[in-house]
């Protein structure tokens, strides 16, 4: 019982039931209070398919078309990566969801002393060119969609993608990537941020200004808005939302005052949201989030265009509900879960692993998460018919003050004078901080429960899980292979590049034209970071407890 | 509350390399706050040298590292050297994380306190960091 706190009588008896978020949960429900909160089926709910799009973005939901699965990967080399990809895909998974390693993440080279120990430790390491075409060997770039999991460099990110394609001879307009690319929460909840929380903004948002307001790449999302972080940060679930939120109209804001429509800049807008917790908080969540987001595009920004007004995203993950403690256990809470994104009308899906408490997952960890997600699917009966829980007196209910809940935190994040500058001053932090630290000690002192934590506790040893190992060979072969690459290629296309790229910062020209150039040229990262670094200088973290 | 007989301990909760996974460190920083000890966090994204550098500024008892990307090995053990070469064998270490248990002997063996690896109990934590904390000043 450890999404809600309960109180208890001395027969156990349950008295008192309080979500996450700060709503309490009564024991029945029924008409009185579906009229208590002025339900209204057109407007609360509308069809499947149509605005506000609380029960669904299209009118046959999994009907239709099942969710896209899109496990996280990536290790080591970029051939090893690409092995798992395939491992993937030939299991039926549509989507990749790319794991870079921390120097990759942090705009560091393999060669890079701040890289030792840690070159392809938690994802795949990229330096050039060459370890994407790699990676990508034998995918066809026009059926396959990446996420690529980066941000404070996913500028660099999508433009190796770019350049991936142009080397094939792929045509651009078709290929399909959706790099992360949300700053403000990882300076929040992620930490591989590099840049000033303002450059680091006008970074994220060149992405979005070029692949979408601009349409060079009109088949990408130019960045996914991760309520999952800040929520694994601490955030209640109606805080995940309206942060996001904040954080997208952050963005949107930015690429607007260049001089673009609101619908150029919003339409392909993702986010990423998670799915621990109350099954019922989450499926409220999600209802209530794709109602908010339709509804604020059109009166924010008067957006009419029904796509544009599609919150989409992935549904997934979960890592903070999974424990150490009895790690079996996970795969359990893993299948849970995917439920509650299910009945939340998740597009896209993943899950964490159950080994992910250790280590990032094994082959067969990975595969198993991949069943989860199909059994859901085609075993038992999700994709009868759409949005099953509507009508509930309970989740309709539920579904409305969880709306609430969000505009009430989202007033909070005006309070703060908006999500930029809330960031920048540390005060989101240090509020999701300190309510991690409560719920922590919730659980220390059990007021929530956690089963194999606080609860079923067994005096276990460490549970025999099988780990993955750190390669030093993988490590040692990718610098070897940045060496080789190094020589080879064309220094003075290099150059070239690097100048167009210093050129561009200096003018505060949107960077992606020079990034291309750079990453075609087979420029490293670590160059295209370092000239980012020298001109718009590093975070500075804000004292944040 | 530290009681009267105890003197405060100063402790820097410190994230060392490139991971930025902060929710454990901040939790145990705020935890050991409310235990009466004196925090200071060091922020993301440390070198071993800037955080010998800031134990040594900070006149700290204990340095607590938060490791979740499976590196505490190679960085404990630049740690530990770092901090004998700069003669500051009085300073209790500790480390917390993702850390399997097979490792903790090797730990150990470096000559860490005390380690903590994810799951552990809050009020567990607080208890061992400060037993190596005054196990320290025993021994220094």
């Amino acid at each position: 019982m450890g999404v809600a706190k309960y109180t208890k009588d001395n027969k156990d008896a349950i008295t008192d039931v309080e979500l996450h978020s700060g709503i309490k949960v009564k024991p029945v429900y029924g008409p009185d209070d579906l009229a208590a909160v002025g339900f209204d089926y057109q407007q609360d709910l509308g069809d499947p398919g149509q605005y506000p799009f609380t029960r669904a973005l299209h009118p046959l939901g999994y009907r239709s078309r099942a969710w896209t699965t899109r496990q996280y990967s990536g290790f080591g080399t970029p051939a090893e990566t690409n092995e798992r990809f395939k491992l993937l895909i030939g299991h039926g998974q549509n989507g990749l969801n790319v794991a870079f390693d921390l120097p990759t993440q942090m705009g560091y080279d393999s060669d890079d002393p701040m890289a030792e120990g840690e070159i392809g430790r938690v994802g795949m390491s990229v330096d050039t060119l060459v370890d994407f075409q790699t990676a990508f060997k034998g995918l066809d770039l026009t059926r396959i969609g990446s996420g690529l999991t980066i941000n404070a460099v996913a500028c660099i990110m999508l433009a190796m993608y770019e350049a991936l394609a142009r080397s094939q001879g792929v045509d651009t307009a078709k290929i399909s990537a959706t790099p992360q690319n949300d700053i403000l929460k990882e300076i929040i909840g992620r930490g591989a941020w590099i840049f000033p929380v303002r450059a680091g903004v006008d970074l994220t948002c060149d992405v979005i200004e070029y692949a979408t307001a601009q349409g060079k790449l009109p088949r990408c999302n130019p960045v996914s808005i991760c309520g999952y972080h800040i929520r694994e940060s601490g955030a209640t679930p109606a805080q995940e939302i309206a942060f996001a939120f904040g954080i997208a109209f952050a963005y949107v804001d930015n690429v607007v005052a260049r001089g673009y429509e609101p619908t150029q800049v919003a339409e392909r807008f993702s986010f990423n949201l998670n799915i621990f917790g109350n099954l019922w908080e989450q499926v409220a969540k999600f209802r209530a989030a794709r109602k908010l987001w339709a509804k604020l595009l059109k009166e924010r920004y008067g957006i009419q265009d029904k796509k544009a007004l599609y919150l989409r995203g992935l549904f997934g993950g979960g890592g903070y509900g999974l424990t150490k403690a009895q790690p079996l256990n996970n795969i359990v809470r893993g299948a849970y879960y995917g439920l509650a994104a299910a009945l939340g009308g998740a597009q896209t899906t993943a899950l964490c692993s159950y080994d992910e408490a250790f280590t990032i997952p094994t082959p067969t960890s990975a595969l198993l998460s991949l069943r989860t997600l199909e059994i859901l699917m085609d075993e038992i009966g999700l994709r009868d018919t759409v949005d099953p829980l509507a009508g509930s007196y309970f989740i309709e209910t539920l579904t409305r003050q969880m709306e609430d809940k969000v505009l009430e935190e989202m007033e909070q994040v005006d309070r703060w004078g908006g999500m930029v500058a809330a960031v920048e001053s540390g005060q989101v932090q240090r509020l999701v901080s300190r309510q991690a630290y409560e719920w922590e000690r919730d659980l220390a002192e059990g007021r929530r429960i956690k089963v194999g934590v606080n609860k079923y506790v067994e005096e276990d040893e460490e549970p025999e899980v099988e780990l993955h190992e750190y390669s030093l060979a993988s490590a040692e072969a990718q610098i070897k292979s940045l060496k080789e690459v190094k020589r080879t290629r064309n220094q003075k296309d290099v150059s070239a590049g690097l100048k167009a790229l210093e050129k561009a910062l200096k003018a505060g020209r949107n960077v992606m034209p020079a990034l291309v150039q750079c990453c075609s040229a087979f420029a490293t990262v670590g160059e295209m970071a370092g000239i980012m670094r020298q001109e718009l200088g590093e975070l500075k973290e804000p004292s944040i407890f | 509350m530290a009681s009267a007989n105890q003197r405060t301990v100063r402790i820097l909760v410190a994230k060392p390399g490139l991971d930025g996974h902060d929710r454990g460190a901040k939790v145990i920083a705020h935890a050991l706050r409310d235990a009466g000890f004196e925090v200071i966090y060091s922020g993301l994204h440390q070198t071993v040298d800037q955080i010998i550098a800031t134990a040594v500024q900070e006149a700290v008892d204990v340095v607590g590292l938060s490791i979740m990307s499976g590196a505490h090995l190679p960085i404990s053990q630049k740690l530990m050297k770092g901090l004998k070469d700069k003669g500051l064998n009085d300073v209790a270490v500790v480390v917390g994380g993702v850390i399997p248990h097979r490792d903790i002997p090797a730990l150990k063996e470096l000559g860490i306190d005390g380690v903590f690896p994810g799951g552990s109990a809050l009020d567990s934590i607080v208890a061992g960091v400060r037993r190596a904390a005054e196990e320290k000043r025993v021994e220094a």
